[in-house]
């Protein structure tokens, strides 16, 4: 297969479209299942995406940031929030350690409280942002020497909490990547079968095809050409009813959480713009091999 | 052209041809005759490739077809045009496009070839239905149009199964015409037709030898014919 033949299989030639007969269901078969495919394709698109930012984000947060909490007398509170920062910064592997300010605290627990609140009235512990740097600490050491030395001091490094999610969401975006094959999948064995119902109805045309000279090259690209072209009419229209019911999702917000996360970020618009492209090729994948394995058994 | 060499066939039962060897030689004009059944059909098979021989060899221009991947076979199908006994057609072009078939899919430019092909169809005299669909078609105009079809690539050879079989004694005359000026004009022709008739004027226009199919032999007939 030259450049050439490649290319004629786009520009096509209206000579070599007209010999095989137009074909009413096959058509609207491949066209139908490229629509409903890439639409779906879409969204397993946005599920992995997003599910992918999510993974990204938490698995950062999670590497590199951790919380001391010092919970102490009123009177202690400065002294002891003092030792462990300066534990803190004696230790390898931390990069900063900054002990929130008091606005900082209100605002964190403003969800629960509500606004105006004053912390002074209320015994809230001091707490510290730990932010590691690339070799990270020693996470057991760093708790057995404020154990000593700062006996109200508790880090969290929110391993326990989070380590989950982070699992969850790759595997989301795992669970999307393999739906994306699936469908591409689904796509190649629905157009293989279409393509194999045309070729067999169309079983005399290509005997004639044959019988008068045609090259199997020929032959085969009639149909491939055909597939090929609705397939990837089909996907566009599918994409772009997937892309505008992506679009109408709710904005990503920090109340919704991940669900209202779902969709596509900035350049991430461009990526669904591959699913018509790649379900053209798929079609022609398939129809290929399936013209291929059926004028092999015409002498 | 073409040659058998000791061919034998059989379609899995017993034996239907054995021991044909036989030449075509360039421009040699032969008729194929035989009780229905005796294996013509299977015969010009065996001479374009559609059928391979279970024993012996075909060579066609100077190789062993045997050796012909599927591109190769297409190119052999180019230059030997042959006209089937149940002519076959693409039933949802007219007629004209199904003659100008092996143009198109060999490549050929069609405006260039046009004037060829409209004076073709009006010497196989399907001028008047050129845009009719094969399915419309009487069984003669079928074979006619099946001829032009044939001959339309100008190939080096022309096998033609029964090319009279439904057609009335003046058409007959007009397709032998045409086959004749053809073998005229250099190319090589083998007519396979139980019409003795046709194979007498056919005798008196060019010199043309009888093959007769018996006892699964292929025999050169004798004058008698
Ligand atoms: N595909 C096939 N499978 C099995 N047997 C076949 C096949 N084609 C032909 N035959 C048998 O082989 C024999 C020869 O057939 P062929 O068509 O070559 O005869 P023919 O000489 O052309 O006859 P006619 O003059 O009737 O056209 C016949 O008995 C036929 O039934
Ligand atoms: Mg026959």
């Amino acid at each position: 297969m030259n450049r050439g033949t490649i290319r004629s299989y786009f520009i096509g030639d209206a000579q070599a479209d007209r010999v095989v007969p137009p074909s009413g269901f096959t058509a609207r078969l491949t066209l139908f299942a490229a629509g409903a495919m890439a639409f779906l394709a879409v969204f397993a698109l946005a599920l992995s995406l997003a599910a992918g930012r999510l993974a990204d984000r938490w698995a950062s947060e999670l590497a590199r940031s951790a919380t001391l909490r010092i919970t102490a007398p009123a009177d202690q509170m400065a002294a002891q929030t003092e030792v462990a920062l300066t534990i803190l910064r004696q230790t390898p592997g931390v990069a900063r350690a900054r002990a929130l300010s008091p606005q900082e605290q209100a605002g964190l627990l403003a969800p629960w409280f509500g606004p105006g609140l004053d912390l002074a009235t209320l015994p809230v512990p001091q707490l510290i942002e730990v932010t590691e740097d690339e070799t990270g600490y020693d996470a057991a050491g760093l708790r057995l020497r404020l154990a000593a030395e700062v006996p109200g001091a508790v880090l969290d490094d929110h391993t326990r909490w989070r380590r989950p999610l982070v699992e969850a969401a790759t595997s989301l975006r795992r669970i999307g990547w393999i739906s994306i094959a699936l469908i591409g999948g689904t796509m190649a064995a629905m157009i293989s079968l279409a393509a194999h119902a045309a070729l067999a109805a169309n079983a005399q045309v290509i005997e004639v095809l044959r019988l008068v000279g045609a090259r199997d090259v020929y032959i085969a690209s009639a149909f491939v050409r055909r597939f090929t072209i609705r397939a990837l009419i089909g996907a566009v229209l599918g994409t772009g009813l997937g892309m505008g019911g992506v679009l109408l999702l709710p904005a990503a917000s920090d109340e919704g959480g991940f669900l209202t996360g779902l969709g596509f970020q900035g350049l991430g618009w461009l990526w669904p713009l591959l699913i018509p492209i790649l379900g053209a090729l798929v079609a022609f994948a398939a129809t290929w091999a399936a013209a291929r394995s059926r004028l092999k058994e015409l002498t | 052209m073409i040659e058998l060499d000791n061919v034998g066939y059989s379609y899995g039962g017993g034996a239907l041809l054995s021991n044909v060897s036989v030449t075509l030689a360039p421009g040699s004009f032969h008729f194929l005759t035989g009780p229905s059944g005796a294996g013509k059909t299977t015969l010009l098979k065996l001479c374009y490739g559609a059928l391979e021989p279970t024993s012996g060899r075909v060579k066609a221009f100077e190789s062993d077809m045997r050796g012909f991947d599927r591109d190769q076979m297409a190119m052999l199908r180019r230059r030997i045009g042959v006209v089937h006994q149940d002519c076959r057609f693409l039933d949802h072009l007219p007629v004209a496009d199904n003659i100008a078939l092996p143009l198109v899919v060999s490549g050929r430019d069609m405006l260039r070839e046009a004037e060829n092909l409209r004076e073709l169809i009006a010497w196989v005299g399907l001028s008047e239905r050129a845009d009719a669909l094969p399915p419309e078609l009487s069984g003669g105009e079928r074979q006619r149009a099946a001829l032009a079809r044939a001959v339309i690539l100008s190939p080096d050879v022309i096998l033609a199964d029964e090319p009279t079989g439904n057609v009335d004694w003046e058409m007959s005359m007009r397709l032998l015409q045409l086959l004749v000026e053809l073998n005229r004009m250099g190319k090589t022709v083998l007519i396979a037709s139980h019409d003795l008739g046709l194979i007498r004027a056919a005798k008196s226009q060019v010199q043309a030898r009888v093959l007769r199919i018996s006892n699964r032999r292929l025999q050169l007939a004798g004058a008698d014919l």
